[in-house]
């Protein structure tokens, strides 16, 4: 049977990892290598890299280490921030990247979509799509939800899907940082009407939260920082927890 | 040993190469066709889109070349279904090695698959040391169906082939290079072979 992915998420600059971690047996708390080899040991099932770095030569510093975690990393793992071109993804697929996600990028220019989806294969093109719920409607946002568009959350995934995404990451920039659950609803939305994976972003604190967003949610996978890098929620216990609830998951 | 990954430009190649290495076999990518010939083991990947991976095989002139090998060959994914009779992707010939056509899943379920399933009915030492249900990490929209060369199945909707194995080939639709301390062993166990 298929299991539900649990997907820690490392916010990258300039080649390091950007938010605090703290775990104790880390070396280097910066060495976002170190930190993916953690969590693929302790049951993640894949990692996002989500590079904020604006500088010129942040390029070479991302492909480089791709390629550093891609030598040591025995699960897939997928790379996001700033790609807009076929070069970008190409530049990251032979450093041993598995996915590339796009967010603005694909807002701009759709045709995106199509384009690195015949050239790669959906399989490894991740859309991701930030959205606000504003006066009850979902309204696509960019810029880490600071800048609103003119595009209507499902609307614009339907298009996604049918341009060639292979998945969905949606992240609710109400429930981002809350702790309060994921944005079940429209997760479950989204989950009902297409027919790729979605990955639920923003909002989880507890246990039960991946829980909700796996039953009620639909979700097929669940993305989440903090409770991780924390060790608020250690990714076994989760697991263990999401199995007694007859969840299916990878133990 | 002498290992090498046909390189035919349809392919996430640089992971694969990351875990033969890792356990601690070096392999050559190449499309020179004494080179693969010479080869102890092959690999044969892929990824994307098969009537577009096919040409590029065709054009290499590898296509001719890959069932003639004698020495263990493993197709990984699109690389193993490019082994199957035809694919319904682009409607696309195949090797004919494995006698099987590969089809799309049905919509009742999401397409592509995506993450990780179970394997079992496990035969071939392919899978020495690997138990039934143990998880494997695939990403892919097409199948082959369960036939007399299936050494593995996994369900998705449907019961299907989840590795085949005729004479000295082999092929995973699962990539054994992304799954773990599970896909380690049988990576380990074809470079053994």
């Amino acid at each position: 049977m298929l299991t539900k992915r649990i997907i820690p998420c490392l916010d990258i600059k300039n080649g390091r990892t950007v938010k605090g971690v703290n775990f104790v047996d880390l070396r280097d708390a910066g060495d976002p290598v170190e930190l993916a080899e953690i969590y693929a040991a302790s049951g993640a099932d894949e990692l996002v890299f989500l590079d904020i770095s604006a500088t010129e030569e942040r390029r070479k510093t991302l492909a480089d280490l791709v390629y550093r975690v891609g030598e040591k990393v025995n699960i897939p793992f997928t790379v996001g921030g700033g790609i807009s071109s076929i070069e970008d993804v190409d530049i990251l697929l032979q450093n041993g990247a598995d996915k590339v996600s796009i967010n603005s990028s694909a807002v701009k220019n759709p045709q995106l979509i199509n384009d690195l989806s015949a050239k790669f294969g959906a399989q490894c093109i991740v859309v991701a799509i930030d959205a606000k719920q504003i006066d009850g409607e979902w309204i696509v946002h960019l810029v880490g939800g600071k800048v609103p568009t003119e595009l209507n959350l499902f609307d614009w995934a339907k298009e996604v899907e049918k341009r060639g995404a292979g998945e969905i990451l949606f992240t609710s920039m109400n429930n981002d940082g809350t702790k309060d659950g994921f944005a079940n609803e429209a997760l479950n939305k989204l989950s009902t009407e297409l027919n790729i994976p979605i990955i639920a972003s923003g909002g989880a604190g507890s246990i039960q939260h991946f829980t909700d967003t796996f039953i009620k949610g639909k979700a097929d996978a669940a993305l989440a920082a903090s409770v991780f890098h924390f060790k608020e929620i250690e990714i076994v216990d989760l697991k263990r927890q999401l199995k007694k609830e007859n969840i299916p998951v990878r133990l | 040993m002498k290992i090498v990954i046909i390189n035919y430009g349809a392919g996430n190649i640089q992971s694969i190469k990351f875990a033969i290495k890792r356990l601690g076999y070096e392999a050559v990518l190449t499309d020179n066709v004494e080179e693969i010939k010479a080869a102890d083991k092959v690999i044969f990947p892929g990824v994307g889109e098969a009537s577009s991976a096919m040409s590029k095989l065709i054009d290499s002139g590898l296509d001719t070349l890959v069932p003639t090998l004698k020495q263990p060959v493993l197709g990984i994914c699109l690389g193993m279904q490019l082994m199957c009779n035809a694919t319904e992707e682009g409607n696309t010939k195949g090797l004919g090695i494995f006698d099987v056509n590969v089809v799309k899943f049905s919509t009742n379920v999401k397409v592509p698959q995506i993450g990780w399933n179970q394997i079992l009915d496990l035969k071939t030492p392919l899978f020495s040391k690997v138990e039934d249900n143990a998880h494997i990490y695939l990403v892919h929209s097409f199948y082959a169906p369960i036939c007399k060369e299936t050494i593995a199945v996994a369900d998705y909707g449907i019961k299907y082939s989840a590795a085949l194995n005729k004479g000295n080939f082999y092929g995973t639709q699962f990539h054994p290079e992304k799954s773990s301390i599970i896909g380690e062993q049988i990576l380990r166990n074809f470079l053994e072979m």
